[in-house]
């Protein structure tokens, strides 16, 4: 098993750098960009199973000395999300084809490096291998979000590509820091590092504040709310599924390894959370478009996420995963069901859509369902990860931040209610949402949506529901995985090769 | 000390460009910070071994630290990329938006 791992990145790589070849043969192509993350996803499954113990896979490539070689692991934590960001993977590639967005030769290697650097990033041990890593996954993401070449896209790719640059750049000082202070990047040898001395907990803050920054974390928001909406919908939900959640899963490896959680500072991991969810769900009600809706709240459910940091037991940890797999998921799942719409309707605007539910029952339930589940609404998952989180945050005697927690739901929700309202009842209305400017669009009522843009948002929305009815076999496997990162030592101990 | 020096005015000369408004000079002030960047990992070699960094030709004692300057090149590369895409990225939008400024924005629709 352990031999295999490297191939997570070498084949989605290799894959990249044989589909420019298939030219003229679109099957053949779009073999290469369903079947490698397909292939990611049944390794993610196998893998999943072989650690669902605690145990850890790790491989020390090309058999050298432990420290000396590029070591890849894994344990259940970055098994499950590998699991989850395969399974994105292929179903965005699923709504690319149906798009015919992949008839373009440069996409599908696009979309297969991004994947290889992402999951690159999950499973590699050591620091600079994570730089380079998503240094791997950012390159053709800056294509990809200035695809379309339309003025709006490119402006938005130079603050996109200006802010990860800024916050590569601080990944790669703390990482010098890192280095300097420890002597190592290697993440086995720099366990618990953090805490002894002040110039090492120094260098390993600039390495989180360059990870919060890719995670989106106030006050580092305001480049992905006006950059995301900008990529075509496919690409969107990619990048919201990906991109942003290794920055979250860093952060997450990061401090618990390097610092073996740090309660000195968990005052302020609050308040940045906190933060987090109250501003993004306070940015995404002054939105009239539904992606960027989906954009400002992808801002405030990562707060949510990084909320299990601030109390770093097991309790909240597993509600922490669970939720980023949940996460991961239903955000994926509205933005492809906002896509179909915008594919097929050519806007996204609310103004001009209405009646959906009565011309697409398939699409209104699924982006119903997953509405109701990005919000917190019990059968559907992200009532399960909302209530453990609040749960642990109460366990904890941080009854503000859960509550503030359980009150920005309820925002959620209206925003959904504005989506719903707007898009799916009523009638499309004519009048001018933005002041000085008459609507130019008008929607045609008579086009259906076509049955392959459904299908990918409606798949998501289908695995939602079984994560919440299933979460007796899920929940267990997040306790198991926030365990491994509580107490890391099987985790260190693996990649040391002892 | 000299390290410091470099890094200092390096990272002061990046931080001021970046924060102009036009592309172009926000491509240089990341030429600039990349520079600061790769001298800060290579002093965190150390900045007292000066050796050549193979072992049958020096004494391992004083030799360099080979790996942040494996890490360093890794760096350059990388920025590198990203640089000359940033200059394609201020031409290709040139007619719409000018090179040397950044529009206000504008969600088209």
């Amino acid at each position: 098993m352990n031999n295999l791992l490297p191939l997570v990145v070498g084949v989605p790589l290799l894959a990249a750098a044989v589909s420019p070849m298939t030219k003229r043969r679109l099957v053949l192509r779009r073999l290469l960009l369903l079947g490698t993350p397909a292939a990611v996803l049944t390794f993610g499954v196998l893998l999943v199973i072989e650690t669902r113990d605690g145990d850890v896979v790790a491989e020390q490539v090309a058999s050298w000395d432990a420290g000396i070689s590029i070591a890849f692991a894994a344990d259940l934590f970055s098994a499950l999300v590998l699991v989850v960001m395969s399974l994105l993977t292929l179903v965005c590639s699923m709504f690319l084809s149906a798009t015919g967005e992949d008839e373009d030769p440069l996409i599908v290697p696009l979309v297969l490096v991004l994947s290889g650097g992402v999951f690159g990033a999950l499973l590699t041990a050591d620091l600079f291998n994570l730089f380079v890593m998503i240094e791997v996954a950012l390159l053709p993401s800056y294509v990809l979000i200035s695809k379309s070449l339309k003025t709006p896209a490119l402006a938005a790719g130079r603050i996109y590509l200006t802010v990860s640059l800024l916050g590569s750049s601080i990944l790669l000082g703390g990482i010098a820091f890192v280095y300097a202070v420890n002597g190592s990047v290697h993440l086995g040898e720099l366990a618990g590092a953090g805490h002894e001395s002040g110039v090492a907990a120094f260098a390993g803050g600039v390495i989180l504040i360059a990870l919060g920054l890719k995670g989106a974390l106030v006050p580092m928001h305001g480049w992905l709310p006006r950059t995301y909406p900008y990529a075509s919908p496919a690409i969107t939900a990619l990048f919201s599924g990906l991109l942003t959640k290794i920055g979250i899963y860093g952060l997450f490896r990061v401090f618990s390894v390097y610092f073996e959680g740090a309660s000195q500072v968990q005052g302020i991991i609050l308040a940045i959370t906190v933060t987090t969810m109250v501003v993004g769900v306070f940015g995404a009600l002054g939105e009239n478009n539904m992606r960027a809706i989906l954009a400002f709240h992808m801002v405030s459910q990562v707060g949510y996420i990084a909320l299990g940091l601030g109390f770093f037991g097991v309790a909240g940890m597993a509600a922490a995963i669970f939720y980023l797999l949940h996460h991961t998921v239903v955000k994926a799942s509205l933005f492809l069901s906002a896509g179909a719409i915008e594919t097929q309707y050519g806007t996204d605007r609310l103004a001009p859509l209405g009646g959906m539910a009565r011309r697409e029952p398939i699409l209104a339930v699924s982006f119903f369902i997953a509405a109701l589940s990005l919000a917190g609404i019990p059968p559907f998952s992200g009532f399960i990860a909302k209530f453990t989180l609040i749960r642990a945050a109460m366990d904890e005697g941080e009854y503000l931040a859960g509550g503030i927690a359980a009150a920005v739901s309820i925002f959620t929700l209206l925003s959904m209610l504005k989506i719903w309202n707007a898009v799916f009842w009523g009638a499309p209305s004519e009048v001018a949402d933005q002041p000085g400017r008459a609507t130019t669009v008008m929607v045609d009522t008579d086009v259906r949506i076509r049955r392959a843009l459904i299908i990918p948002g409606a798949l998501l929305a289908l695995v939602t529901i079984s994560l919440g009815l299933g979460a007796e076999v899920l929940l267990p496997l997040a306790q198991t995985a926030a365990e491994g990162l509580v107490d890391t030592s099987a985790y260190v101990q693996a990649v040391l090769g002892r | 000390m000299s390290a410091a020096v470099i890094v200092g005015i390096l990272m002061a000369g990046g931080v001021y460009l970046v924060l102009q408004r036009g592309l172009v000079r926000v491509t240089i002030g990341f030429v600039l910070i990349g520079h600061a960047l790769n001298s800060l990992l290579v002093a965190a070699g150390g900045m007292g071994f000066r050796a050549v960094s193979f072992i049958s030709t020096s004494d391992p004692a004083e030799a360099a630290d080979p790996l942040p300057q494996a890490f360093a090149l890794t760096a350059i590369v990388i920025t590198f990329g990203i640089t000359i895409y940033l200059f394609g990225l201020a031409r290709s939008g040139a007619e719409d938006i000018p090179a040397d400024d950044v529009p206000d924005e504008e969600r088209a629709s």
